[in-house]
């Protein structure tokens, strides 16, 4: 159910393929630090010029913590291989400040039924980091999960725009605090093609839609949609909803409180439409985006020569970038943030994982506190492939200036952060290949003049399932 | 049959158990003798014939009868299986657009596979009978069965991509269209939109009609200056007072690289688009008064025209039309074609492989007296060959049906999302209502029974045609 369940779809089909190119897309787990790594070379150049300003990571403050000799502590979380070993280094880390034993458990896709089947059986571990924010929202109201304590939040407070820790509250109490985040609102762009064409980034919709005819009066394709696979239109959908509507909005109509019938979403869709609806700004036109699979709208951008100037996918599309093609990240491929399409400034729409507590006992919260520290955040955000919403996790301690920029975007985003509406949708709905809301927004690829069709279609999808 | 197979073993055990019967008292050895005595000294007694049963039958049961049992049964609860609901899920199933595409789909599944692979087949044993290296021939035929539907749907899914570059089936079929149809020189070139032109056809027209004498200059865009030929040179302005039965002009691409220049004007480092042709149209008529070829400098001079008489300037869709694409083999419209042609690359050898059997069967003497008394190849092949060979290619058409009809890796792994809603069979429908997101079990189950319903007379056939041949086998 959580953030990676429609990767582990397209997963299935990628089974065959040997090569990590079509895993890259479908989680940033294995393949994420790889991307870190091949350009560690281009990194220490670029933090030895911006090294003046800022504190190195490792050197990072942690908080004060009390002795725990002796104590011991169970962790679980989704991570495993390259991702497992860089959270082993932030337990060390933990270990070696407070002397308390930590044994980690990795429970892949199915973290969230690992750890029920747990509680259910009594030998639940004390912590756990879960990217399914609904799962959070029934454990606490059932009881199962522990408050985060005073010391806790008030690192929270300290480290956090506070809108991270508006996230992790439920009915009053503050319960979770995120720790490692996946950003869904990077565009990335062929910065040749930009460079041919004289243009800059788009900062909004409108902008963005003059770049598209700017490019394409200049011979070149603008933008590549990987709209056989249905997520990529709905992480299309959810960021221009989120930055047309509003984060209150989004949050109505992701639990479906709002009919997808509504205004808001209709203008949405018409906005998406300006889009859509113009076969000179779709590589392969609309026919062509719907048999473009998200990697190959990737590649597409990237590839010499390349077949469109833009292509639209969270930070995972940076090991694609590196893996597929040979451009170089920073140089010949940047993102800009996606472009707003309302008055919603600094949103971002993405996954992530928030760790909560199951009891209240003092290592378990010192833990929770170390996490929420810039310490945690710093090591691992040195080893790669890893985000912080942590606002004091130094910038120097990522590995490059991509990176950099989505931590940015990322701290900065606070209250308007948002879990993918898919995601957070019953599978019936957001994660079904062909059904609900990907079929219905690649029904709309198909016919993008059909706003009302459309709507009425995702609506009645949506009534369909049962809704948390 | 059945009699002396299952007393067989009995027998065998029998004497195994025996041993301890006459050294110690007890139950067992009783029963042995009594029912030997009393009834026919073969008749097993129903308790040791019932403990030899039990064991296959509990396996049976749990394992193929309680799953069947418990499909009905589930298909007529709701989604967790806690409410009845009656026939409520097979009504759902009936009127569900996307189950009906399915069943739709799995008609033209059950119609084409299997009358297609068996033809293919019938075809590869004809032919291998012919050749020499038949054994080599038959072995690669037969090869894709090797692979598992998963790897073949992955192979195929390479094989249809829309980009020649990538897919077999397209570069194909843009070699042989690229072969016929040249492409245009200047592909996706367009006028300057609100610079006087309007599209029409593939062609473009200017809005406004010019006298012969005057001058038009046309301004293109949506083209990469590298993609100019390299003859194109900076683009010229037309003269300034063209002869009175002349229209003159300039056609240019009206891009500078990195941006900058005034559009619509003829900027240094902005190039002429030799060879594009220009028409002249006679307002009045409608009809072609003359035409030119650009220059390299983007000029063009259209002679003989009536001074004083007003003209519209066409640039003809030729000069633009796209390079062809290749076939969509995965859109909405051939993508059930295009996985049925994937499931024949694997399953014509195994079609192929049976009928030679059958063929080598068939007595030579047969076809040699038909050949004696006159009848030609083709007669042969459909009056003698094809009803000799009819049990087999039934048993190969049975065969296929059931296959066909729970195909599922195939579309899955083969149809993009995008037109997975069109290509969609039972099997897949079933998997995605239950488990691939729609978690509903009951409908699942449903469709589950729907689809056993469908194998059900293939099955009867199968098992008809196996008590027939048992008979005549006993014979």
């Amino acid at each position: 159910m959580g953030a990676r369940s429609h990767r582990s779809v397209t997963a299935v089909a990628a089974v065959g393929l040997a090569s990590g190119l079509a895993l890259a897309g479908c989680s940033s787990s294995s393949s994420k630090p790889s991307a870190g790594s091949s350009n560690s070379s281009a990194a220490t150049s670029a933090s030895g010029s911006a090294s003046g300003s800022a504190s190195g990571g490792s050197t990072a403050p942690g908080p004060a913590l009390p002795d725990l000799s002796g104590k011991s502590i169970q962790v679980l979380a989704e991570w495993s291989g390259t991702e497992q070993q860089d959270f082993q280094k932030v337990i060390d880390a933990f270990t070696a400040k407070t002397h308390a034993k930590v044994s980690y458990q990795g429970a892949g896709d199915q973290t969230v039924t690992v750890l029920q089947s747990k509680i259910a059986g009594g030998g639940a571990p004390d912590v756990a980091l879960i990217a399914a924010p609904g799962a959070i929202t029934d454990l606490a109201k059932a009881g199962k999960l522990t408050p985060l304590s005073a010391d806790v939040q008030s690192t929270i407070d300290a480290n956090f725009d506070p809108g991270w820790k508006k996230l992790g509250t439920i009915d009053g109490k503050s319960y979770s605090i995120m720790f490692k985040a996946a950003d869904k609102g990077t565009f990335w762009y062929n910065t040749a093609a930009f460079q041919q064409a004289g243009i800059q980034p788009p900062t909004d919709w409108a902008g963005f839609l003059k770049d598209c005819q700017t490019l394409s009066d200049a011979g070149i394709t603008p933008v590549s949609v990987g709209g056989a696979d249905g997520w990529t239109l709905a992480d299309w959908f959810q960021n221009v909803y989120l930055s047309q509507a509003g984060p209150d909005m989004y949050d109505k109509l992701s639990h479906h409180q709002i009919p997808w019938t509504d205004p808001s979403v209709k203008q949405a869709l018409t906005t998406l439409g300006q889009l859509f609806g113009n076969d000179q700004f779709l590589a392969g036109g609309k026919s062509g985006a719907l048999q473009t699979s998200f990697n190959d709208s990737v590649t597409n951008t990237f590839k010499t020569p390349s077949k469109a100037a833009m292509v639209f996918e969270g930070d995972f599309s940076s090991s694609v970038i590196t893996s597929t093609t040979s451009a170089k990240l920073g140089t010949d491929a940047k993102f800009f943030p996606f472009p707003a399409a309302g008055s919603t400034a600094n949103f971002v729409q993405g996954s992530g994982d928030a760790a909560v507590a199951l009891n209240g006992n003092p290592a378990t919260m010192a833990f929770i506190q170390f996490l929420a520290s810039p310490q945690a955040g710093s090591i691992w955000a040195q080893a790669g492939g890893f985000l912080s919403p942590n606002k004091n996790v130094p910038a120097s301690a990522y590995p490059d200036d991509i990176t950099r920029a989505e931590a940015a975007q990322l701290t900065q985003a606070g209250p308007n952060f948002r879990f993918s509406l898919d995601d957070l949708s019953p599978a019936g709905f957001g994660g079904t290949k062909g059904a609900g809301e990907w079929g219905d927004l690649q029904y709309f690829l198909g016919h993008p003049t059909d706003v009302d069709g459309t709507a009425a279609k995702l609506e009645a999808d949506a009534a369909k399932v049962t809704w948390s | 049959m059945d009699e002396p197979l299952s007393a067989a073993p009995a027998a065998g055990a029998a004497p195994a158990a025996g041993p301890p019967a006459p050294s110690g008292p007890g139950p067992a050895p009783h029963l042995f003798s009594s029912a030997d005595h009393g009834r026919s000294p073969l008749r097993i007694p129903v308790r040791v014939r019932a403990g030899f049963l039990i064991p296959a039958a509990v396996i049976l049961a749990a394992i193929i009868i309680w799953p069947a049992v418990d499909s009905v049964w589930l298909s007529l609860h709701n989604h967790d299986g806690s409410k009845w609901v009656g026939l409520h899920n097979y009504k759902t199933m009936f009127t569900d657009s996307a189950t009906l595409t399915a069943l739709k789909n799995n008609v033209i599944w059950v119609v084409c596979a299997p009358t297609i692979a068996c033809a293919l087949g019938l075809m590869f044993a004809l032919l291998a009978e012919k050749i020499r290296w038949s054994t080599a021939f038959k072995a690669v035929i037969f090869m894709p069965m090797a692979i598992s539907f998963l790897a073949a749907g992955v192979i195929f899914e390479l094989v249809y991509q829309q980009d020649p570059n990538q897919g077999v089936a397209n570069a194909v079929a843009v070699g042989v269209h690229d072969t016929f149809a040249k492409s245009s020189q200047y592909p996706g070139a367009r006028p300057r939109p609100n610079e006087g032109t309007e599209a029409g056809g593939g062609a473009f027209n200017t809005v406004h009609t010019y006298q012969a004498g005057s001058v038009v200059t046309v301004p293109l865009v949506g083209l990469q200056a590298a993609s100019l030929p390299g003859k194109a040179a900076q683009a010229a302005a037309p003269s300034a007072a063209p002869a009175p039965d002349q229209i003159e002009g300039t056609v240019w691409l009206d891009i500078i690289y990195g941006g900058g220049g005034k559009p619509g004007s003829i900027d240094p480092g902005k190039k002429g688009m030799p060879g594009i042709s220009v028409k002249a149209i006679d307002a009045a008529t409608g009809k072609s008064a003359g035409s030119a070829s650009a220059h390299n400098d983007g000029t063009f001079t259209i002679k003989g025209l009536k001074p004083g008489a007003s003209y519209r300037l066409e640039l003809p869709g030729s000069n633009f039309a796209q390079p062809y694409r290749g076939i969509q083999w995965l859109g909405p419209s051939l993508v059930t074609p295009a996985i049925i042609a994937s499931y024949l690359w694997i399953w014509a050898g195994f079609a192929m492989v049976l009928i030679a059997a059958g063929l080598a069967s068939i007595p030579r003497e047969l076809q040699e007296a038909a050949r004696v008394d006159g009848a030609n190849e083709r007669q042969i092949f459909w009056r003698v060959t094809v009803p000799l060979l009819a049990p087999v290619l039934l048993v190969v058409l049975v065969t296929q049906v059931i296959n066909v009809l729970k195909v599922f890796d195939l579309v899955y792994v083969i149809a993009p999302g995008s037109t997975l809603p069109n290509a969609n069979v039972l099997a897949v429908q079933m998997w995605n209502v239950s488990f691939g997101g729609g978690q509903d079990q009951g409908l699942g189950s449903a469709m589950g029974v729907f689809l056993y319903a469908l194998v059900l007379p293939a099955m009867y056939f199968n098992i008809r045609r196996l008590r027939r041949e048992k008979k005549e086998g006993g014979r």
